[in-house]
């Protein structure tokens, strides 16, 4: 086992646990019924998530999902609202401008060498902007075909249902997986995390690899805001704000290094089932305010930092020992 | 050996901002020999690597592989190519597999998706040729350095059809592993690929190599077989005598010994530097001599406490002094140029006269800032005394020519009065006659009293300004020259003395 992992089986240990003392006080948590909850609550976080991690795994940092999420929202609801189009060819346009959206901010955090930081706070004001720009108000999207798809879902044994947002966000964790550990792009995304000139001298297309993880983290992003507006059946320039950096958190709760280079995808959806699981725990609870799940992901997220960094430290020393003479 | 030329360069041309890293240099390998190519610091070596494979476009000049002129526009077009390379200061990937680094951008792929299991295969075959039996899915960053450094070898080798071009590749490895390395590119020559080496180890060069080129300060010095190249012929061209006539004092005569002196004892670094004892009076100028990679640099870090001494003391007139970081070096009156003013020594953004007045305001602490017109009136002092040429000291440093900028950086430690400075090859990279500038510099210092330790790879220089020369091999202090013993011939010899054996 590598260490460099260990991060991500800290987090696998902190959610088992955490879910048996939630089924010890509230046995009726250990349900199919509480668990595809979870996953539909969640789904939105859980795409975009998707798409940070590769962004993250890269070296980089993507600001601007939340307000590529809450334009989709908006836009989605415009077309369909206003415009009396069918919601499909809504769902294509929003996912088309977000990802030439990202693929665009990718090439200039490329060929103009500026901190993706930057391009994308940039980005996300324009999203936002953008936003407000076609409407302040909330559209509320009532469409046949949207009530249609809300209501699909598999029948899980023992009650609960894994809706379609719910599934497709497992669907994207399967596909990131896949995409992150058995494919070229996947290597090179790790390889630029690892050492950007160290890729480029072995003939790592940077270029290229650079585009595709902006253009991924922002369709992925797009796919979140569909995901979103068929959770909520509204469209408003509010909608998740802040979203980016609960996506940021749960990437790093996963146990990807915030540097880059390390990580696992799968790491992310324990680390979004975290957010989930807190959330879950405090509505059972009943007394608790909603804030405290800010208050314990902070905290989780600055223990797993300094466990990260713990870590690093412990490795350089080991190999210093392992190289000087014995 | 009159295989035909397989990797041609012809007249190639590269400046950087303000200085010329090559200069019309003209380099050939041919199939089926290993070729050494050695220079100083600076040389251009690794510029001349750059540009072979694509990683720096030359201004000017041809490039013919097999006959037929190419143009690299990358490193992955020059892999295309059958132009392998290991970089210097550049290692692999330390966060992938060992099989990850050996095949990215080329893994075996099935249903479209890698094929991890071929890959690793694959991998334990092509490490088993260097004798490497590792778990090749593990993270590269697990193996030692020797390790990772043969798996970026076995990589680039992998992959060069034609050439393959090692820069250092061996000054990791110990001498076993240096053995495997060469068995193994003794094997590759005679399959007919030619091989570019790069080392300063001279007992490597003549273990292995069939040509050797040599290049100094961005110029071809020759190309020589090297079966008929005398050691000290060899050390000559790379340590050069182009400066004969630069400055008109000659050797200076040992001064009597003042009782103003500095005393390093027993000072020593593990695995880098052999311990050493050196008094250094006032008024004196100790030049340190010795190839690349010989311990002169790390010989000035210790003495600044840049690096921490295993052991030794320090005294100074008598008296034992701590020297645990640079701050103690400053309090205590040092001063170091470093040798690559460009990294660690000017802040070019910032003008001359901030530049200037860094070092003691430095010393004076943040809360009693240095007015504005005291830093001018400094800068002013400075400027003129050391006849350094700007138009105005408020302009950025970067714009000045390089021995201007050398200047700038002795006035901020000169401003500082101090009462030893050390000087790390302090005519590197700038013009012959802002050579004899700093030459001269460098003699009226030591006639005001300064205790100086200069470090360069000129002999010429350091024999007009030493008063006492230190030589430096592999780490260790081997000896030094007094008075009328100093002279290039004797530096020469001591520096190419036969080491016996590979490293």
């Amino acid at each position: 086992m590598s260490s460099r992992l260990l991060p991500f089986y800290a987090t696998l240990a902190i959610f088992v646990l955490a879910y048996g003392v939630c089924v010890f006080q509230f046995p009726n948590m250990l349900s199919t019924r509480v668990a595809g909850n979870l996953l539909t609550d969640n789904a939105f976080l859980g795409i975009v998530a998707v798409g940070m991690t590769f962004v993250i795994l890269s070296g980089g940092i993507d600001l601007s999902v939340g307000a590529v999420i809450g334009f989709t929202t908006v836009l989605i609801a415009v077309l369909i609202s206003w415009y009396g189009m069918h919601p499909l060819l809504a769902f294509a346009i929003a996912l088309a401008i977000s990802t030439t959206f990202g693929a665009a901010m990718g090439v200039v955090i490329h060929y103009l060498d500026v901190p993706a930081f930057i391009v994308t706070l940039a980005g996300m004001f324009l999203a936002r902007g953008m936003a407000f720009v076609i409407t302040t108000d909330s559209i509320p999207i009532s469409h046949e075909f949207y009530t249609a798809l809300q209501g699909l879902y598999l029948r899980l044994p023992g009650g609960g249902r894994l809706t379609l947002i719910g599934g497709l966000m497992v669907l994207v964790f399967a596909f990131g997986i896949v995409l992150a550990h058995f494919t070229r792009f996947g290597s090179y995304v790790y390889a630029l995390g690892g050492n950007k000139t160290s890729a480029e001298l072995m003939g790592v297309p940077v270029a290229r690899t650079t585009v595709g993880i902006y253009a991924l983290s922002g369709f992925l992003a797009g796919l979140a805001g569909v995901v979103f507006s068929l959770y909520t059946s509204a469209g408003y320039s509010l909608s998740a704000v802040g979203v980016e950096l609960d996506t940021i958190a749960a990437v790093v709760i996963g146990g990807t290094l915030l540097t880059g280079g390390v990580g696992l995808v799968a790491g992310t959806f324990v680390g979004v089932i975290i957010q989930g699981l807190i959330q879950t725990y405090i509505v059972f609870d009943g007394t608790l305010s909603s804030w405290w799940t800010k208050i314990v992901v902070g905290l989780l997220l600055f223990a797993f930092i300094t466990l990260q960094r713990l870590l690093v430290v412990l490795s350089d020393r080991k190999r210093l020992l392992r190289n000087a003479p014995s | 050996m009159s295989n035909p030329d397989l990797l041609t360069a012809s007249d190639i041309r590269k400046s950087f901002v303000g200085f010329k890293a090559l200069d019309g240099v003209d380099f050939s390998v041919r199939a089926g020999e290993i070729h050494a190519l050695l220079g100083e610091n600076g040389a251009g070596k690794s510029t001349l690597i750059k540009v072979l494979t694509g990683v720096l476009k030359p201004d000017s000049g041809v490039i013919e592989l097999k006959g037929s002129q190419i143009a690299v526009r990358d490193t992955l077009h020059a892999q295309q190519l059958g132009i392998g390379t290991v970089y210097q200061e550049v290692n692999l990937l330390p966060n992938l597999t060992v099989a990850e680094n050996l095949y990215i951008g080329r893994q075996p792929k099935r249903f479209g998706l890698v094929d991890t299991r071929t890959m690793q295969k694959q991998a334990r075959a092509l490490l088993a040729d260097y004798d490497i039996d590792i778990d090749v899915g593990a993270e590269l960053s697990s193996f030692s350095v020797a390790v990772q450094q043969l798996v970026a070898i076995a990589r680039a080798v992998d992959m060069s059809g034609s050439v393959l071009i090692l820069d250092e590749p061996t000054a990791s490895l110990d001498r076993h592993e240096v053995e495997l390395l060469f068995g193994v590119l003794r094997k590759l020559r005679d399959r007919g690929l030619g091989i570019v080496f790069i080392t300063h180890f001279l007992d490597q060069v003549y273990a292995i190599s069939d040509r050797i080129t040599v290049l100094r300060n961005g110029r071809l010095v020759g190309t020589r077989e090297t079966a008929s190249l005398p050691r000290v012929e060899l050390v000559s061209m790379m340590l050069g005598r182009t400066l004969a006539a630069a400055t008109g004092h000659g050797r200076r005569d040992t001064l009597p010994q003042s009782s103003r002196q500095i005393a390093f004892s027993n000072f020593g670094l593990n695995r880098s530097l052999a311990p050493f004892d050196m008094t250094i009076h006032a008024g004196e100028v100790v030049g340190i001599a010795g190839l690349l990679g010989s311990g002169r640099t790390e010989t000035a870090r210790l003495m600044f406490g840049i690096d921490l001494a295993d052991a030794g003391t320090v005294t100074i007139d008598g008296k034992p002094v701590r020297i645990a970081s640079p701050r103690d070096a400053v309090r205590l009156g040092f001063g170091l140029c470093p040798e690559d003013r460009k990294a660690d020594g000017i802040i070019g953004d910032l003008s001359v006269r901030e530049n200037i007045a860094l070092a003691l305001q430095a010393r004076r602490g943040w809360y009693r800032r240095m007015s504005t017109r005291d830093q001018t009136e400094l800068a002013h002092r400075f400027v003129k005394a050391l006849d350094i040429r700007t138009t105005d000291v408020e302009k950025p440093v970067k714009l000045l020519s390089g021995g201007n900028q050398q200047k700038v950086i002795l006035a901020r430690w000169l401003a500082t009065s101090p009462r030893f400075l050390i000087l790390d090859e302090p005519t590197r990279g700038i013009d012959v006659g802002a050579h004899a500038e700093i030459i001269e510099l460098i003699n009226k210092l030591c006639d005001e009293g300064l205790a100086l330790l200069v470090i360069s790879s000129e002999l010429e220089e350091i024999v007009a300004y030493s008063t006492r020369v230190r030589i430096l091999r592999d780490g260790v202090h081997v000896g030094e020259l007094v008075g009328a013993e100093i002279s290039t011939g004797s530096i020469m010899q001591a520096i190419a003395a036969d080491q016996g054996g590979v490293k």
